[in-house]
Order: C-alpha cells, then sequence, then structure tokens
C-alpha cells in the first residue's frame, strides 16, 4: 500500500512523493547515508539510551535518599555509576550532539550532504553497537560476583582496579571494547565533519560568514581527533595488561597508575569540552533569533571558541591535583584551567551583550537558553572554585565536584539541547512542538535541576566523597541528600512530558512552514522537512545572515560586515 | 513573515520568573550559612583543626567571595536585561538596532577577567607552596600510611608499632609544635586519605609514595574516609584519627608497643581462643605481635580489643559484632576481603573471647 504527498519546493514548483510500503522504509533506513537520516538515528539512540541512563540515576538516587540504606546491594550501586557515566557521556552525550551536528551543519553551509556519506552511515553504526555491546554485560559478562555482571569499575577506570586481579572476569573488558569502537565513530564522525566544513560550503560563504554554530561544530570536531587517540590507546594498552601480560598500568610488577590517569584525563577533560561546544553552538543561533538581534562580537565568539578549544589541551591534570605531582605542575595546571576562565566569560558577556537592545521572546527555546545562560555562569564559576588546587584538595572527588559537572551537562548542555529541540523541531518535521507542554517541561524540568544540583553541592562541602554506595548517618548528609532525590523524581517527571510532546507533536502538531521563527540561517530557506537533496539550488550567500538580507533589502548585513 | 508564539511571556510572567530565580538563590545562600556557621558535620571543610585545613579554608573564602561578587553582578544584569528588554506587544514590526560588536567594550571584558585570574592564580599558588614545598622539621612525627581494599594500616617505623584502622597523633599547637607527616602507599589499588577538618585529600596510589603533613590543635576524634572508588566498599573504608594530648599519646605508644596479650589466667575461654587462633588460618592474614601469627595482608590485631570499631570503622567494636564478623564478615561488610572462616559455634566463642583480650 503506498500513499503520495504533494511538496512544494523553495522556488513554488509542486512535486509528487509516492509513499513506500513499512518494510521497505525500515530498509531505507538501516542503508541510509543521507545525513539527516543518520542524524536523526543518532538523536533516537541517544534519546533512549538517555531514559536508560536516567533510570539508572533515579535507582543511585533512592538508594542514597537515606543513610545506610538497603535499596540495591553495594555491587549492584558500583555498577549503576559506572553504567550512568559511561552511558552518558558515550551513548548520551557523543550521538546527540554528533547527531545535531550531522543534520544541521550541511543544511547551514548550503551543501547537499556531509563529504562522506558512507563513512557517516558506518560511524552510526558502529557507535550504536557499542552501546549495545556495553549492556550486553548485563547479560554476557562474568564479573566478580556473579555470571552476568556489568563493569562496576566508574566511568574513568582507574587502573589497578581495571586489573585483571583485581577485576575479573569480562565486565571490565566489555567497557574497555564499548568505548574503544564508540570513540571509532566518534573519529569518523568527526572527519566527516571538518571535512565538509573545510570542503563544502557554499558560495560566497568564506569562513568569516560561517554561522556560529558551524564554526563550534569544526572546533568540536577537531578536539575529537585529537582527545579520543589517547582514550583508544590507553584501552588498547589495559587490554594487553589484562590479556597478555604486559605491565603498562599493572603496579604489581612496576607498571604506573597515574599513567592511566594522565591518559584517561587528557582525555577526560577536552571531552568535556567536546561535550559544551554544541550547547555554545546552539545557543549562539537561538538567543540572537529570540533577541532580534544578530549575535554581539562574531569574531571574538570565534576567537573564544577556538581559544577555548586549544586552551581545554592543556588543563587535565586538575583532574589529579590530589595525586601527588609536586607543587610545580600543580601550580601551571591551575594557571591553564584559571585561564580557560576568560574566553569562556567572553561567551558569557556575548550572549549578554546580544540580549541588551534586543527585543526578548520568551518561546520555549528561549527560555531555556535562559536557564542555560544562568547554570553555565553558575558551573564556571564553582568550577573556577575547583581550579584553585588547595580548595580542590578538599572538594576534589566529593559531591561538589558531582554537583558541578551535573550543573555543565544537565544545566548548560541539556538545557541548550532542550533548546535545539524545540527550535529545530519544526524543520525536521515540519510541525511545531506544543508550547503548553514546553512550559511545563521547562518548569518541571527547572525546579527540578535546582532542587538536586543546587543542593547537591553541600553535601560535598560537608566531606561527602563520591561513588560510595551509602553513607554514616551521623554526618550530616542525610538531610541534604533526600533533596537531592526528591529533585531527581521532579526532573524525570519534566522530561516524560518532553518526550511525549515530541512524540504527540509529530502527529497534531501545528504545521511550521518553512520559518515558524523569522530566522537568518540557511536551513530556514528549506521546507520543513528538507526534501533529500536539501537546496533545489545552492545558494550563494553574501554576509553571515543570507536570509536577513533577504528580508531587509534596505539593511542587508553585508554592508556592515 | 514571521510568527511570533501566540501566548507570549507577558512582563508579568517575567518579573515571576526572576523572582522564582531571586529566591532560590536566596534559599541556598540561607542554606549554606546555616550549614557553615553551626557546621554540625565531623567532616565539614569549613570547620578547620589543623593548619593545612585552615590555609585550605582562608583562600576558599576568598576565592568563594570572588565568585560570588561575579555571579551577582553578572546574574543581575542578565536578570536585568531580560525583562527591560523583553518583547512588548506594541513593537511587534520592526527589529531593533543590530549591534554586532564594540571594540573598547569587548577589551575591557577580556582585560578585567584576565587580571582576576592573575590575582586568584597568585594567591593559589602561594597555598600550594606553603603546603606542598615546605621543609619538613626535623621534629616531625613519621607515620607510613598503607591503603589496602578496605582498611588502613599505620606504621611507625621509629617506634615500632603496627596498628590498624585507627591513626592515633599527638597534637600540635604553637608551644609544643609536632606535626605528624604521613608517608602514604597502597598495597593494592588507588585509595585517598581524607580527614576534612584536618587537611585537603591525598591520593594513596601503589609503587607510588606520596607525602602530606596534619597538625591538629586541639585533641579529639577526626573522622574522615577513602576518596578515591577502590572497589566494592570503598564506602566503608573510614579513617578515626584519634588526635591525643603529649601524655595520652605517650600512655598510647608504651600500650601499643607491647606485645600481644599471653596471659590468660581466669579466663580458660580466651586461652583457648588463644590456641584456636594459633592453629587456623587467621594467622595467614592477620599478626599479633610475639606470637605464631604474622600475616600482613589483613589489619594486625595486636591491639584489637583497644580499638572503638572493626572493619575499618564499619561496626562498632563490641563482643557480639566481633563475633559476627569472625563468623561470617560480608554479613557485616559485603565485597570485604576476609572469608568466612567456618568455626562452630564454640570456637566461635573462643576466639571472640580471646580478641576481646587484646588491649
Amino acid at each position: 500500500m503506498s500513499t503520495t504527498q504533494v511538496v512544494e519546493g523553495i522556488d513554488g514548483t509542486l512535486t509528487a512523493r509516492h509513499g513506500t510500503p513499512p518494510l521497505n522504509v525500515v530498509y531505507e533506513w538501516l542503508t541510509t547515508v543521507d545525513h539527516k537520516k543518520i542524524g536523526l538515528m543518532y538523536i533516537g539512540y541517544a534519546l533512549i539510551f538517555l531514559l536508560i541512563a536516567g533510570v539508572e540515576a533515579m535507582l543511585m538516587r533512592i538508594q542514597l535518599a537515606i543513610p545506610n540504606n538497603h535499596f540495591v546491594s553495594p555491587l549492584v550501586f558500583n555498577q549503576l555509576f559506572t553504567m550512568h557515566g559511561t552511558t552518558m557521556v558515550f551513548f548520551v552525550g557523543m550521538p546527540i550532539l554528533f547527531g545535531f551536528g550531522n543534520y544541521l551543519v550541511p543544511l547551514m553551509i548550503g551543501a547537499r550532504d556531509m563529504a562522506f556519506p558512507r563513512l557517516n552511515a558506518f560511524s552510526f553504526w558502529v557507535s550504536a553497537f557499542a552501546g549495545f555491546l556495553l549492556y550486553f554485560s548485563y547479560v554476557g559478562a562474568s564479573g566478580l560476583y556473579a555470571a552476568g555482571a556489568a563493569p562496576d569499575v566508574g566511568w574513568f577506570a582507574y587502573a589497578p582496579l581495571t586489573a585483571k586481579v583485581f577485576s575479573p572476569g569480562h565486565s571490565t573488558d566489555y567497557w574497555t571494547l564499548a568505548v574503544f569502537l564508540s570513540g571509532i565513530g566518534s573519529i569518523g564522525t568527526a572527519l566527516n565533519i571538518v571535512t565538509t566544513i573545510l570542503c563544502m560550503r557554499c558560495r560566497g560563504m568564506k569562513m568569516s560568514r560561517m554561522p556560529l554554530l558551524v564554526w563550534l561544530y569544526l572546533v568540536m570536531s577537531s578536539l575529537v581527533f585529537v582527545t579520543v587517540s589517547p582514550l583508544t590507546a590507553a584501552q588498547i594498552m589495559l587490554t594487553l595488561d589484562r590479556y597478555l601480560g604486559s605491565h603498562f598500568f599493572d603496579t604489581q610488577a612496576g607498571g604506573s597508575a597515574v599513567l592511566w590517569m594522565h591518559f584517561f584525563w587528557i582525555f577526560g577533560h577536552p571531552e568535556v569540552y567536546v561535550l559544551v561546544l554544541p550547547a555554545f553552538a546552539f545557543v549562539n543561533e537561538i538567543v540572537p533569533v529570540f533577541s532580534r538581534k544578530a549575535i554581539f562580537g562574531y569574531p571574538a565568539m570565534v576567537a573564544a571558541s577556538v581559544g577555548i578549544g586549544f586552551i581545554s589541551l592543556s588543563v587535565w591534570a586538575h583532574h589529579m591535583f590530589t595525586v601527588g605531582l609536586g607543587a610545580a605542575a600543580n601550580t601551571f595546571f591551575v594557571f591553564a584551567t584559571m585561564v580557560i576562565s576568560v574566553p569562556t566569560g567572553i561567551k558569557i558577556f556575548n550572549w549578554l551583550a546580544t540580549i541588551w537592545g534586543g527585543k526578548v521572546i520568551f518561546a520555549t527555546p528561549m527560555m531555556f537558553c535562559v536557564g542555560f545562560l544562568f547554570q553555565f555562569l553558575v558551573a564556571g564559576l564553582t568550577g573556577v572554585m575547583l581550579a584553585a588546587a588547595p580548595f580542590d584538595w578538599q572538594l576534589g572527588n566529593s559531591y561538589f565536584v558531582v554537583a558541578h559537572f551535573h550543573y555543565v551537562l544537565v544545566g548548560a548542555i541539556l538545557f541548550a539541547l532542550f533548546a535545539a529541540f524545540y527550535y529545530w523541531y519544526p524543520k525536521i518535521t515540519g510541525r511545531m512542538m506544543s508550547e503548553t507542554l514546553g512550559k511545563w517541561h521547562f518548569w518541571l524540568f527547572i525546579i527540578g535541576f535546582h532542587l538536586t544540583f543546587d543542593f547537591m553541592h553541600v553535601p560535598g562541602l560537608l566531606g561527602m566523597p563520591r561513588r560510595i554506595y551509602t553513607y554514616e548517618a551521623n554526618r550530616g548528609w542525610g538531610g541534604w541528600n533526600l533533596i537531592v532525590s526528591i529533585g531527581a523524581v521532579v526532573q524525570a517527571i519534566g522530561l516524560l512530558i518532553f518526550v511525549y510532546n515530541l512524540v504527540q507533536s509529530y502527529f497534531r502538531g501545528k504545521e511550521a512552514g518553512h520559518d515558524p521563527w523569522d530566522a537568518w540561517t540557511l536551513e530556514w530557506s528549506t521546507p520543513s522537512p528538507p526534501p533529500d537533496y536539501n537546496f533545489a539550488v545552492l545558494p550563494t550567500v553574501n554576509s553571515r545572515r543570507p536570509l536577513w538580507d533577504l528580508k531587509h533589502p534596505e539593511d542587508p548585513d553585508s554592508d556592515y560586515e | 513573515m514571521s510568527l511570533f508564539p501566540r501566548r507570549q511571556m507577558t512582563g508579568c510572567s517575567k518579573v515571576r520568573l526572576a523572582s522564582v530565580r531571586a529566591f532560590w538563590v536566596l534559599v541556598c545562600c540561607v542554606v549554606l550559612c546555616r550549614c557553615t556557621a553551626t557546621a554540625e558535620s565531623p567532616t565539614s571543610i569549613f570547620a578547620p583543626a589543623a593548619t593545612p585545613a585552615h590555609s585550605i579554608f582562608d583562600l576558599s573564602m576568598l576565592v568563594l567571595s570572588i565568585t560570588l561578587a561575579i555571579f551577582l553582578i553578572v546574574a543581575g544584569l542578565l536578570l536585568y536585561a531580560l525583562i527591560r528588554y523583553r518583547h512588548r506587544p506594541e513593537d511587534a514590526h520592526h527589529e531593533p538596532a543590530q549591534v554586532y560588536g564594540s571594540n573598547q567594550i569587548e577589551l575591557s571584558w577580556t582585560v578585567i577577567p584576565i587580571l582576576i585570574v592573575v590575582m586568584l592564580f597568585l594567591t593559589t599558588a602561594r597555598v600550594i607552596i606553603g603546603t606542598q614545598a615546605i621543609p619538613k622539621p626535623s621534629n616531625a612525627m613519621n607515620v607510613t600510611v598503607i591503603g589496602h581494599q578496605f582498611w588502613w594500616e599505620y606504621r611507625y617505623p621509629k617506634l615500632g608499632i603496627v596498628t590498624a584502622n585507627e591513626l592515633h597523633i599527638p597534637v600540635s599547637n604553637v608551644a609544643n609544635s609536632m606535626p605528624t607527616y604521613l608517608n602514604m602507599s597502597s598495597a593494592d589499588v588507588v585509595h585517598s586519605f581524607w580527614v576534612p577538618r584536618l587537611a585537603g585529600k591525598t591520593d594513596v596510589i601503589p609503587n607510588r609514595v606520596n607525602t602530606m603533613w596534619i597538625d591538629p590543635e586541639q585533641p579529639g576524634l577526626y573522622v574522615g574516609q577513602c576518596a578515591q572508588y577502590c572497589g566494592m566498599q570503598h564506602a566503608k573504608m573510614l579513617i578515626r584519627v584519634y588526635a591525643q594530648s603529649p601524655a595520652d599519646f605517650a600512655a598510647w605508644i608504651s600500650q601499643q608497643k607491647q606485645p600481644g596479650r599471653q596471659d590468660f589466667a581466669g579466663n580458660p575461654a580466651a586461652a583457648e581462643g588463644h590456641a584456636v587462633f594459633m592453629h587456623n588460618a587467621c594467622i595467614n592474614c592477620h599478626a599479633i605481635s610475639g606470637t605464631v601469627a604474622t600475616g600482613r595482608f589483613g589489619p594486625d590485631l595486636t591491639h584489637l580489643a583497644s580499638r572503638d570499631t572493626i572493619g575499618s570503622g564499619a561496626i562498632q567494636n563490641t563482643p557480639e559484632n566481633l563475633r559476627k564478623w569472625v563468623d561470617d564478615p560480608n554479613s557485616l561488610k559485603p565485597g570485604c576481603l576476609m572469608p568466612a572462616m567456618h568455626l562452630n559455634d564454640h570456637d566461635l566463642d573462643a576466639i571472640t573471647a580471646y580478641l576481646t583480650q587484646l588491649r
């Protein structure tokens, strides 16, 4: 049974599109090399893992809500925090951000697809397989205490805890291989994004006319090359230690635990910038449109983004202030870490200056961006606190750090992602998401977020370390942990409303048209959803905001650049 | 043509958003003040009791003030901009002035943060050097700390004492300066030694020796716990530091230097327990000075009964708990590396009677 749709091209011509039987649709998606479909598969995959990792977080919060709780055993709790962290970084964060990049970058530079469409598909399927491999450990691994055990070594898997003698069985190997494969997928997609941006921009789009989202994805992808490689090397060395008798990290035979830390954090720190730069990208596109003003200080924003990318490679040992590297090393890393706050601060000031003098419209995408701005400010400031190494000697590895990085990952990155969903959903599906449900989502989620992550700083200040399955009643941590756990429930409700909104809007949302937000970048010139070929005619641009020029022929940006 | 969302946020709702935010900031401040002022928690970093913790506290107050000031200014400006420049229905038909940048403004908000960073960095560097790069005084007391899964071993090399679970050190003040230097390594995986009221944490790493020092001013019990995930029972690898007056500390030393009690006149159960202990696998992992038990895998038990807790702080040291522990340690601390000893009730009673005599 097939259906026929009529689609309007940018020049007004009508084309008939014939629908396809369900099995053909499945085959089409499984074999597609189209950047839009691959982007959507990345995003859908990440959303599923977001829900799974969210359940893992809920179980941990129930266990920690009161002291000396027995909701889950120590083994299960240790698996939960390992799986939650690994899933969120590698199977939610990376895929969802690569997914948006895949979808948006070619559209925003006026290209028809990515530079290497088949590599694109390969990278997705390798990353997807890696996620399933990690979760297969629940069924297939033979860990310390039972057949079928997920890894329980923590998402950063410090040596020598990961050595065969301390982690027998295969649970650790599932972690190692899944992360290794995910890294291969990441490198492939990063390669694609960099090449596409450098080689496939439309006519007139010099680098200095690219949308800031494109700049940020360029920096993020370049960073991925440099940062994933050490982790891949470390995974190989760990596997050699575990199976072929090498001693890189095997301290019993003279190997070095600190070596693993260096390798991991040379990956791990830039990785968090890999995750946050796309969040900046979304905010850079959304805030100007809803402030009705061009972004303030485009050249400075580019310089700050590139600067952040470079400096982020030099700060990794601020995760190792307590390792005893010595006063000289500690002092250097304090300096580098504090320096990175300068370009980061510049970005916040530029966003503030974009809003200043504008006409701010508080649609749901903008509300999430406002949340991002306040929360990223706080997260950056707690980062400055942690950069002061002696302060970190107290706060490191405590719940203060957990609160800080969740403030970045949830308060900044997830909020920016929600904004991106609400903003680009009309382009992707042709329908608007419900504003009412969006407001419910926003308020529930932000209240829950603050209940959880504001108050989570306090147990850290009161001496509560992380990764503990329970705690003594006499430490004074119980009340705070209870509030934190309650906030998690509120966030979960908000998240479920969001998922419902995504689904119901697809069937019942208002028709969106080409350009529901009156925006200025090239993707808003295509139909919603865009046809497979993106653009009927490849565009030529004369400024950073080609659609502004079209809509305001009396005052085009090209006069000012 | 533009399509504004049907229900825009009115000015009233925006003020509501702003006041909700302000409310939360106020709540957090009040709550933080409350908890730091009263400092009920025995592990609060805002209740320093030794020089390293004090210097960190002083630095932290500076850092907190600066970051709070930055937050209030920037968040205040943001809040103001969002309210002042909100879209009003009457100006739906023209765009605001498009301002692309301003060199002077951008330069100022680059230079000022750089100056703040330089100042913070120099202050921080001074504290780092003052803690980590000062020479060790000649009168320092040296203790070797060895981290194990999931307990702490303490050795006093110059005094010939080996103990576990409780770290006894002398107080140190201006009149009588006697800081304790901890030389730390691990027997297995990475741990971290953290007693917040005394000092920041220092990682305890196999195949590496790290050093830190503490000098508590007041006698008392200072608690903490392992702060680097080290396996199943990381959560119960607790730390108990007993700071004692010079007299009390000297008394503790002389008691610890005694070999394990062998004379159980009038206590046949204990005497029998001694024999049971020495004929069982206990001696492979545990040491009791002056006996054939010389195992080093588990804690030294020579003066077990002088300790307040067992299982590295996990449970109170009472005869009932001790008996349960020896019978099946994993029932009290699942994942600890001591296996169930599979002793019959009679032997368990005897061993408990013996161990409770090891003061």
